[in-house]
């Protein structure tokens, strides 16, 4: 019998869906059931942690028993009984259900600051938190620190904002410091919109008092007595961690009047965002929180100066807020150790599309993009080659495998058209039609303009009626050129941060894939993946005549007999691909 | 404590501005045009058109200069070639979501948008795409509002916010499907004050009364005061072949351009075939109904064929001296039959402060009583 | 809704609220926002009810018809649709006979809502049904899922 049992579930939104409370339903009904001795409680716990990165193998369960660590993947509730009886009663840990050796390698080269607790720690529980150092950096700074030292601490850190633009944090806390007013504010941003990103709702999710504690510290260097979190509520589990974390924290005496005895006040509100993309933009954001159309306004005057209710606000994004308290603890030494000369520090990105290892990585800023691709995630899914990587969501731009030793940091990234952005990565393979990537991403921008300014409300409905066109064999010669002239006026012209990086994806596809574009004024599709410029048909040879595809045919566009090879007509083909996903022979053919 | 002064070199040309200034406000100063659509002088800036984009040294991107203020040292460039490109392309942006009907437009000829288009020669249109289509649904009498032509420069919604204090429109919606209208899409239900109507710089929003009356470069402006009440806005009258077809106020006036729905819509009764010109007296006795006499002409005026005050078989057209002379007659009369204090006199909020003083004056040393009030004075 | 929106109102007097607090609220307590509520609210509270209207069709939140009792949420994020999120609600659309701009059915018994991202990429393509998130998805699972729901509401 082992004597002392940690289990551990993955209960981020990833781990959730795959099961992760039925998952720790069953370890805790069987191990009473079992009758696993009466101090259970003492000697076995069990955690909910948050989210580890690989989302991808969830559920993820840790089993520490004397001290060894063992890593399950894919446990479904039916498999928690083997692991009791065979584990945990029979001290033989199930072999062919651990994970492999990529699950380390996933590990190996990632540098966790900002995700060093997330995954470890009971998110639910301060005192997990608190076990871990928690709350020591508020501690310190309120105890030996003036808000000008801490101030100074992080702009020789070098830490930069994490949630896209990248400026250097310190500067903008001096700058609203440094602002003449009785009320200041500061504002959390996590209304992470970025179609492919989530690394701030796993922070949240499972360190959520990382993200109060920066937030303290911020309002401390600043000067402000009011916090908000802008936070999705497309993310009910992080909203609800963190409503929890705030009131704990409150009880404990970090947030309210006079925290610490130093007549320093500060409490922390929770505003949900109503799903508009552009309140990521810190004047739309602003406007949101007033309770208005999220309609950014010009700046200058910048927020730092005249921000919320027009006081001088600081908006930092989730990620940047929680590496603060790391910073304080461990120094700015030890925070620039990692990275390049102008991008200090680790960044969280959030790998996924044709990756074997798709999940949250916590990377140092400047590692090489095939370190990530190949070392981290594995390599493409699937055996397919590798097309291109997509940075920085709907404001970035693709890397192509030509450029795999990039530095993955600011400087480096915006040099070839791209961003670091929110730090959202997506692996596009051979199947995908680079065009149809940034017509994509253009979509999204374009249904998420605010409608303010001309070149985005207007500007951006053209490029896509362009993009339309040309994915749909309709494109006409000069429409490349048309595209990249349009791109280059709106990225000029336009009011806010959405407009201005919203045809980054169509010209940097331009720049690199420019010979598919020019195929599909052709009327080819190179990857196969524009649905009007494809006919589809069946390869006699391969269909055994299951009747999977007819069955599947919406249109009625399939016909013939059982057991013998069917047909479909060409002109009643809507080209939805139904018949292709459904074929277990590969006797669908699409041209 | 003098107010800090501000240099600013704009396009070469040096001005010292006070603090708080746009470098639109500073531009327009030294007489240096930049274009705008969205910009309004006594409305907060929007900075949504994009035309009013300057370079300013130091600033990686264009900044629109109606949001940006002027900065000390600061040296701004209005027009480049870059500038001016980017000014066509917004420009041919708006006009690919505009109908292109300025032939039937009421506001042709008054357009600023028209007029850009022409300076910035706009013909044909790279980005023709998808415009936006609407009902034409609005039953009030006031005003034609025509959203394919609005450019969502906000000017209305502003107007009605920050100057009326009304808030019946507002943006709605987003992105391309942006719109401007009262809540649920529904019809104007408002003061129709025309505020909206003078603000519009396109032809989205205009009076329903001045359709099909005349074209701008037929019309002369003739200034005058408003007859409706004694706030005395200055308004302008816009005349077609000695009628008036339409009412705007400038905004260099006091009341700065702004308007109330009589001054700018109830102006019918200039042209009207039923105004009174001259005085009338009656010369059949009033049937007594037990009313007090204008209710009498209350029911006349709904139900009545013959209106009641133009000449009829009840009335005798005279000259004022007969009117006024059989007026002192009447008032005498009852003087001296009554005593003064029988008389009372109620004047009018659309005299003036010197006629309303006159009449008081008559009424306490000519007639002898203070029984004098004002129709105001609620 | 009188009863039901007085508490609304006095919250707002009570607290610094807004027109999204406000609105957020609303749709708690009805599931949308129905226009005399706005009225209402617009009068009581002496705000102009185009900017509540303004506010309500500016973000995908709010809802100005009532729902479906089903409500199938697709993610429509980058990596689910690198990985086909489209013909997952191609095949949705079809199964539940919706039109182009359409979303909820005639019967009003489901609702198919289309949402940027949901923030679980390396498990797309993701659907949220009645709240519950399924990863890796595809026609034929969700085709089964809605069969379920399908057969569960014939009760």
């Amino acid at each position: 019998m082992n004597k002392s049992i940690t289990i551990q579930v993955c209960m981020g939104t990833g781990g959730m869906a795959a099961g992760g409370s039925e998952v720790l339903d069953a370890f805790e009904s069987l191990m009473r059931e079992k009758n696993i001795p009466a101090e259970f409680k003492k000697e076995c716990s069990m955690h909910k942690v948050g989210c580890r990165g690989l989302c991808a193998r969830d559920v993820l369960v840790d089993v520490i028993a004397d001290n060894r660590r063992t890593i399950y993947q894919y446990i479904k509730p039916e498999m928690v009984e083997r692991i009791v009886d065979e584990h945990i009663v029979g001290g033989n840990p199930v072999s062919e259900w651990q994970v492999d050796e990529d699950y380390h390698k996933f590990h190996e080269k990632q540098v966790k600051v900002v995700l060093s607790d997330c995954g470890n720690i009971d998110p639910e529980d301060i005192n997990a938190y608190m076990a871990v150092d928690g709350y020591k950096a508020v501690e310190k700074v309120f105890a030996s620190m003036t808000p000008e030292e801490v101030i100074d601490m992080i702009k020789k850190s070098g830490l930069r904002g994490r949630g896209g633009a990248g400026f250097p944090t310190g500067v903008k806390w001096e700058a609203c410091r440094k602002a003449e007013a009785g009320q200041k504010y500061i504002i959390c941003n996590a209304d992470e919109g970025d179609p492919g990103a989530f690394m701030d709702r796993a922070v949240i999710e499972g360190n959520p008092h990382a993200v109060i504690e920066g937030m303290i510290i911020g309002a401390y260097a600043i000067g402000a007595s009011k916090g908000y979190v802008y936070i999705r509520a497309e993310y009910p589990l992080a909203v609800e961690r963190l409503k929890k974390a705030i009131n704990v924290s409150r009880e404990r005496g970090f947030l309210g009047k006079n925290i610490f005895g130093k007549g320093f006040d500060f409490d922390i509100k929770i505003k949900l965002g109503a799903g508009a993309f552009v309140c990521g933009e810190e004047t739309a954001l602003i406007a949101s929180i007033e309770g208005q159309r999220g309609m950014p306004r010009a700046k200058p005057p910048f927020p730092v100066h005249r921000g919320l209710w027009g006081k001088p606000t600081v908006i930092n994004n989730v990620e940047t807020l929680a590496n603060i308290p790391y910073i304080i603890k461990k120094g700015h030494e030890w925070f620039s150790s990692y990275g390049t000369e102008k991008s200090k520090g680790t960044k969280v990105f959030a790998l996924t599309g044709k990756i074997k290892n798709s999940g949250l990585i916590e990377v140092p800023m400047g590692i090489t993009l095939r370190e990530i691709i190949y070392d981290i995630g594995g390599g493409i899914e699937n055996e397919k080659a590798l097309k291109a990587v997509q940075t920085g969501g709907p404001s970035g731009g693709c890397i192509t495998t030509g450029m795999l030793d990039i530095n993955m940091d600011y400087e480096s990234l915006a040099k070839v058209g791209s961003i670091v952005g929110s730090g959202g990565m997506i692996v596009l393979d051979e199947d995908d039609c680079m065009v149809n990537v940034a017509k994509y991403f253009l979509q999204f921008t374009q249904s998420e303009s605010c409608g303010k300014c001309v070149p985005c409300r207007i500007g951006t409905k053209r490029l896509l009626e362009i993009m339309d066109r040309i994915t749909k064999g309709a494109g006409r010669q000069g429409d490349i050129e048309l595209l990249e002239k349009l791109s280059n006026d709106i990225k000029a012209a336009s009011l806010c941060g959405l407009g201005q990086t919203a045809p980054n994806p169509v010209l940097s596809t331009i720049k690199y894939f420019r010979e598919e574009y020019e195929a599909h004024l052709q009327g080819k599709c190179p990857a196969k993946a524009c649905n009007e410029l494809l006919t589809y048909h069946i390869i006699e040879e391969f269909c055994k005549g299951c009747g999977a595809c007819l069955r599947a045919c919406p249109a009625g566009a399939i016909t013939g007999e059982k057991k013998k090879p069917h047909t479909i007509a060409p002109e009643i083909c809507i080209k939805c691909g139904a018949c292709f996903d459904v074929c277990k022979f590969k006797a669908v053919g699409k041209e | 404590m003098g107010m800090k002064k501000l240099k600013v070199t704009i396009d070469g040309k040096t001005i010292e501005v006070p603090e708080n200034t746009t470098v639109l406000d500073a531009a327009r100063m030294l007489d240096i045009q930049i274009p705008t659509l969205c910009h309004h002088p006594k409305l907060t800036p929007f900075g949504g058109c994009r035309l009013c984009i300057v370079e300013i040294k130091g600033i990686p991107r264009p900044v629109t200069s109606c949001t940006t203020p002027a900065s000390d040292g600061m040296e701004v460039t209005t027009s480049s070639p870059q500038m001016e490109d980017l000014r066509k392309t917004v420009l041919e942006l708006i006009l690919s979501d505009h109908p292109n009907d300025c032939m039937v437009c009421e506001k042709a000829g008054d357009c600023t948008l028209q007029e850009l288009a022409y300076f910035y020669g706009i013909r044909e249109n790279r980005f023709a795409g998808e415009r936006r289509i609407y009902e034409k649904k609005d039953g009030n009498p006031f005003l034609e509002r025509d959203m394919e032509k609005c450019i969502l420069c906000g000017r209305c919604v502003k107007v009605c916010d920050e100057v009326q204090g009304v808030g019946a429109i507002d943006f709605t919606y987003r992105g391309f499907k942006s719109k401007i209208c009262p809540p649920y899409e529904k019809d104007l239900n408002c003061e129709f004050c025309g505020q909206c109507v003078a603000v519009c710089p396109t032809g989205a929003l205009t009076g329903k009364q001045w359709s099909l009356r005349g074209r701008q470069k037929d019309i002369k402006e003739i200034d005058t005061i408003c007859p409706y009440c004694g706030t005395g806005c200055n308004i302008t009258l816009h005349v077609r072949r000695n009628d008036v077809v339409r009412i705007t106020s400038r905004e260099d006036t006091w009341n700065e351009g702004w308007l109330c729905v009589k001054g700018r819509f109830g102006y019918k009764f200039i042209n009207s075939p039923d105004r009174l010109k001259k005085p009338l007296i009656r010369i059949t006795p009033k049937k007594d109904t037990g009313n007090r006499g204008y209710g009498d002409t209350e029911k006349n005026f709904t139900h009545s064929p013959i209106h009641p005050f133009t000449v009829s078989s009840n009335f005798r057209e005279v000259s004022w001296n007969e009117a006024l002379d059989y007026i002192a007659e009447r008032l005498n009369d009852i003087k001296s039959k009554h005593g003064a204090d029988a008389i009372g006199g109620l004047s009018s909020a659309r005299c003036t402060n010197e006629e309303n003083y006159l009449f008081q004056k008559f009424m306490r040393a000519a007639v002898g009583t203070n029984n004098v009030d004002h129709c105001a004075r609620l | 809704m009188e009863k039901r929106l007085q508490g609304l109102i006095e919250d707002f007097k009570k607290n610094e609220g807004n027109i999204i607090s406000l609105l957020q609220e609303t749709q708690e307590v009805f599931g949308y926002i129905p226009e005399e509520a706005v009225y209402r609210l617009s009068e009581e509270l002496d705000m102009p009810a185009s900017n509540f209207f303004g506010v309500a069709t500016f973000y995908a939140q709010f809802y100005l018809k009532p729902r479906g009792k089903n409500i199938i949420t697709a993610c429509c994020g980058t990596a689910c649709h690198v990985k086909g999120s489209d013909r997952i609600i191609n095949s949705l659309k079809r199964d539940l006979n919706l039109a182009d701009e359409q979303n909820t059915t005639e019967d009003k018994k489901f609702t198919l809502e289309q949402v940027a991202c949901v923030g679980a990429c390396s498990i797309a393509p993701v659907v949220i049904i009645n709240k519950k998130v399924y990863g890796k998805m595809n026609s034929d699972k969700m085709a089964k899922e809605l069969k379920a729901l399908k057969e569960d509401g014939n009760e």
